[in-house]
C-alpha cells in the first residue's frame, strides 16, 4: 500500500476494554490504509469491533497498541484537545440514532462544530451552516426543530452537521440502520454526491444492500479484518432511486 | 472556541430549559431577597436610633439607683435603690458644670378622662425636664417651680394620651383622674416617637414630681435623676462631678463601690445601638443560610443536569468541543443563572422591603453596599457550586457520553 496517498492508516491496531475483572480484545492488529476520496463499507457481524474501529478513526478514542495516522499526523501522540481539534476540522460523523441536539432547530444543531471551531467569523457561520443544509437539500427546514422531522431528514441534518465544517472524511456507524429502504438509499444517494464532491467516506453497515453503493468493503470478524474488495461495479443509488428499484437482488444471497 | 460563542451556547441552554432554569434561580432569588429585605429592616432600625441619639440632645445625663456592674439596671428596679430627693439637693447645691436637674418618679397608672381610660405611666419631674430631655409643648404650659411647692395636681400629656382620650377636643383645661386622684391637663408636648428601645415616648404624662412622689408613687424614693451639663463638650466632667458629688451625699468610703449608675444618653443609645446591629448581624446571617442553600439548589441542579445532559455533552465532544469548552459552558450557565436569579432577587427584596415597611410602619434602609454585596455573593455562589458539575461534565470520556441514553 502505498502510505504516502493514504489518508488514513493503521498499522496494528489493538483496542482492549479493560473492565476490571474481563478484558475484551475487540480489535486484534488491524492494519488498513484508505485513500483520499474512497467510499468503504464495513460490515460485519455485530460485536465483530466495527465500531470500536470508526471510534479510534474518528479520534474519540486511542488505540490500545498500534499506530494511526491521520493526513500523516501520529494520532496516538496527540491529547485530548488535540483530538477534539481534529473531530472538529477534519473529521464529519454521522450515527445510526442521528444524535441532534433535542429542542434545538436544524439550524442551530449544523452550526454547532462551528461554534468549537477557532477563528470563524459570525457571517462565515451563517454562510457555512446554510450551504449545508442546502448540500443536502434541507435549505427550508432550517427552523425545524428534530421532532418535527422525518427520520431521513434527521439523518440529512446530521450530515449537514458532518459536513459543515469541510472535513476531508465523514465516518458514518450503521447510518442507515434505523431508516427504511427507499430512505436509505436516499442517504446512500447524498454520500455518493458527497463522495463525488471529494469526501473520503467510511460507513458501517450490516446490510449489503448498503454496502453495495460502497467502491471498496471491507469485513471484520472477531476484531479482525477478513475480507477487503474493491467493487468495480458500485450501484448508483440515485438511478435506483429515479428507475424505483428500491429491492435489490443480492439481499441474502450474499453471505 | 470563542467567548461569545460559549455565552450564546450557554444562554441557548437555558433559555430551553424554562423550569430547570426558574428551579435552579429559585433559592438564589429567595436567598437573595431575603438578605435585602432582613439587612434592611435591621439597618432601618439602626438608623431610626442613629437618629434619636441626635433628636435626644446629647448633653443628658441620667443617674440610676444600683451600681454600674449590674449591667442593664434601669428604672424601677428596686434593689438597693439609694436616690433621695436630698441627692438631688445635693447636686442642685454642689454642682458647677449642670444647668438642669430634675428628679424623676415614675408610677404607672390607670387614667380615667377625657373619653374614656387609659393605662399609662406618670412621670415626676422638676420644671427643668423639658430643657433638661430639649422638648416642647405643642400648645398649654409646663407647670412652674411655685406648682412643685405646692404640689398642684396638674399634668402635661404626651400626643398618645391625646389621641386615645381627647381625639375630639381640645385636652388643655380638662380634668383627668390619675389613680383617682384628679389632675388638671396645663399643656400637651409635641410628638417624640418611639425611643431607642423601643417605647412609645408619647405615652406618658408629666407632673411635679413633690405631687407624683407624695400623692401617687407611696414610695420613698426616686427612679431617675435626670441632668443636663452645661457644655457638650464638658460631658465627661458634668459625670465626674456628679458622680463624687452623688459619694459625699451617699457618703461612700473611698474605693466603696457606688450605688448608683451616671449614664449619659449617648453610652445608652450606643448600647442600643449594639444591640440592634447584634440584630442585623443575625438576620443577614440567617439570610445568608438561604443563599447557601440556594447555592446547594444551583449544584444540586446542575450534577443532575450533567447526568440528564451527558449525551448532550457527548455529541457536543464528537463536533469537537474540548473539555474546557464543556467547563466554561457549565461554569456560564452556572453565574448567568446565578447572577439572573441575584438580580430578579434584588428586585423581589427591594418589593418586599417596600411591603414590610407598609405592612409594619417600621423603619427599612436598603443600603446599596449590600445589595451589591448580596449580588456579588450570588455570582460566587453561581461559581463555587457551578464548577464541581461542570468539572464532571468536562471530564466525560466522549464515547462513554454518546452512548449514554
Ligand atoms: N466500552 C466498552 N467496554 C467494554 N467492552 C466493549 C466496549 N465497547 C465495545 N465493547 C466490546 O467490544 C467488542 C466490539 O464491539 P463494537 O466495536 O461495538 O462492535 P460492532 O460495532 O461491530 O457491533 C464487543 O465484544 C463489545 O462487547
Ligand atoms: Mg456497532
Amino acid at each position: 500500500m502505498n502510505s504516502k496517498e493514504a489518508v488514513i492508516r493503521t498499522e496494528g491496531v489493538t483496542k482492549i476494554y479493560d473492565s476490571g475483572e474481563v478484558q475484551v480484545e475487540a480489535l486484534k492488529g488491524i492494519d488498513l490504509a484508505i485513500k483520499p476520496g474512497e467510499l468503504l463499507a464495513i460490515m460485519g457481524a455485530s460485536g465483530s469491533g466495527k465500531s470500536t474501529m470508526l471510534n479510534i478513526l474518528g479520534c474519540l478514542d486511542y488505540p490500545s497498541r498500534g499506530d494511526y495516522f491521520l493526513d500523516g499526523i501520529h494520532v496516538n501522540d496527540l491529547d485530548r484537545d488535540q483530538l477534539a481539534d481534529i473531530r472538529n476540522r477534519k473529521i464529519g460523523f454521522v450515527f445510526q440514532g442521528f444524535n441532534l441536539l433535542a429542542r434545538t432547530s436544524a439550524f442551530e444543531n449544523v452550526e454547532l462544530p462551528l461554534l468549537y471551531t477557532r477563528n470563524v467569523p459570525n457571517q462565515d457561520i451563517n454562510l457555512l451552516t446554510r450551504q449545508a443544509l442546502e448540500r443536502v437539500g434541507l435549505k427550508d427546514r432550517a427552523h425545524h426543530y428534530p421532532n418535527q422531522l422525518s427520520g431521513g431528514q434527521q439523518q440529512r441534518v446530521a450530515i449537514a452537521r458532518a459536513l459543515v465544517n469541510q472535513p476531508a472524511i465523514i465516518l458514518a456507524d450503521e447510518p442507515t440502520g434505523n431508516l427504511d429502504t427507499r430512505t436509505s438509499i436516499e442517504i446512500m444517494a447524498t454520500f455518493q454526491e458527497l463522495n463525488r464532491q471529494g469526501i473520503t467516506i467510511i460507513l458501517v453497515t450490516h446490510e449489503h444492500d448498503i454496502a453495495d453503493y460502497c467502491r471498496r468493503v471491507i469485513e471484520f470478524r472477531d476484531g479482525l479484518i477478513i475480507r477487503d474488495q474493491e467493487v468495480a461495479q458500485p450501484r448508483d443509488a440515485s438511478r435506483d432511486l429515479e428507475t424505483g428499484q428500491l429491492q435489490t437482488s443480492g439481499l441474502g444471497e450474499r453471505s | 472556541m470563542k467567548w461569545k460563542n460559549l455565552i450564546k451556547v450557554a444562554f441557548k441552554s437555558i433559555v430551553k430549559n424554562k423550569m430547570r432554569t426558574l428551579l435552579t434561580m429559585l433559592g438564589i432569588i429567595i436567598g437573595v431577597g431575603a438578605v435585602i429585605v432582613m439587612v434592611a429592616i435591621g439597618k432601618g432600625a439602626e438608623q431610626r436610633i442613629q437618629n434619636q441619639i441626635s433628636s435626644m440632645g446629647t448633653n443628658l445625663i441620667m443617674v440610676f439607683p444600683g451600681s454600674s456592674q449590674q449591667r442593664g439596671v434601669h428604672m424601677g428596679s428596686d434593689q438597693g435603690v439609694r436616690l433621695t430627693l436630698d441627692d438631688v439637693e445635693w447636686l442642685k447645691k454642689n454642682s458647677t458644670l449642670l444647668e438642669a436637674i430634675s428628679p424623676m418618679v415614675r408610677s404607672d397608672v390607670q387614667v380615667i378622662g377625657g373619653s374614656g381610660n387609659w393605662n399609662s405611666s406618670v412621670y415626676g419631674v422638676s420644671e427643668g425636664y423639658l430643657a433638661i430631655r430639649d422638648w416642647k409643648l405643642s400648645s398649654g404650659d409646663f407647670f412652674t417651680a411655685n406648682d412643685i411647692r405646692a404640689q398642684s395636681k396638674i399634668c402635661v400629656i404626651g400626643q398618645t394620651l391625646v389621641k386615645n382620650l381627647f381625639a375630639n377636643e381640645d385636652p388643655v383645661g380638662q380634668q383627668l383622674r390619675l389613680r383617682n386622684v384628679p389632675f388638671r391637663v396645663i399643656g400637651v408636648l409635641k410628638e417624640r416617637g418611639q425611643s431607642a428601645f423601643g417605647q412609645d415616648q408619647d405615652d406618658v404624662i408629666i407632673a411635679p414630681y413633690s405631687t407624683v412622689y407624695y400623692r401617687l408613687s407611696g414610695q420613698p424614693h426616686i427612679h431617675q435623676i435626670l441632668a443636663r451639663a452645661t457644655s457638650l463638650n464638658q460631658m465627661e466632667q458634668a459625670q465626674a462631678e456628679i458622680t463624687s458629688i452623688m459619694r459625699e451625699s451617699h457618703k461612700l468610703a473611698e474605693g466603696e463601690d457606688a450605688d448608683f449608675t451616671v449614664r449619659n444618653q449617648t453610652d445608652i443609645a450606643s448600647t442600643a445601638q449594639e444591640t440592634t446591629r447584634v440584630l442585623t448581624i443575625l438576620l443577614a446571617s440567617i439570610a445568608s443560610i438561604s443563599l447557601l442553600v440556594g447555592g446547594i439548589g444551583i449544584m444540586n441542579i446542575m450534577l443532575v443536569s450533567v447526568t440528564e445532559r451527558t449525551h448532550e455533552i457527548g455529541i457536543r465532544m464528537a463536533v469537537g468541543a474540548r473539555s474546557r469548552d464543556i467547563l466554561v459552558q457549565f461554569l456560564i450557565e452556572a453565574i448567568v443563572l446565578s447572577l439572573s436569579g441575584g438580580l430578579i432577587g434584588v428586585m423581589i427584596g427591594f418589593g418586599a422591603t417596600y411591603i414590610v415597611h407598609l405592612a409594619t410602619d417600621w423603619n427599612t434602609v436598603i443600603a446599596m453596599e449590600n445589595v451589591l454585596l448580596s449580588f456579588g455573593f450570588a455570582g460566587a455562589v453561581g461559581v463555587f457550586f457551578g464548577y464541581y458539575p461542570a468539572r464532571k461534565a468536562a471530564a466525560l470520556n466522549p464515547i462513554e457520553a454518546l452512548r449514554y441514553e
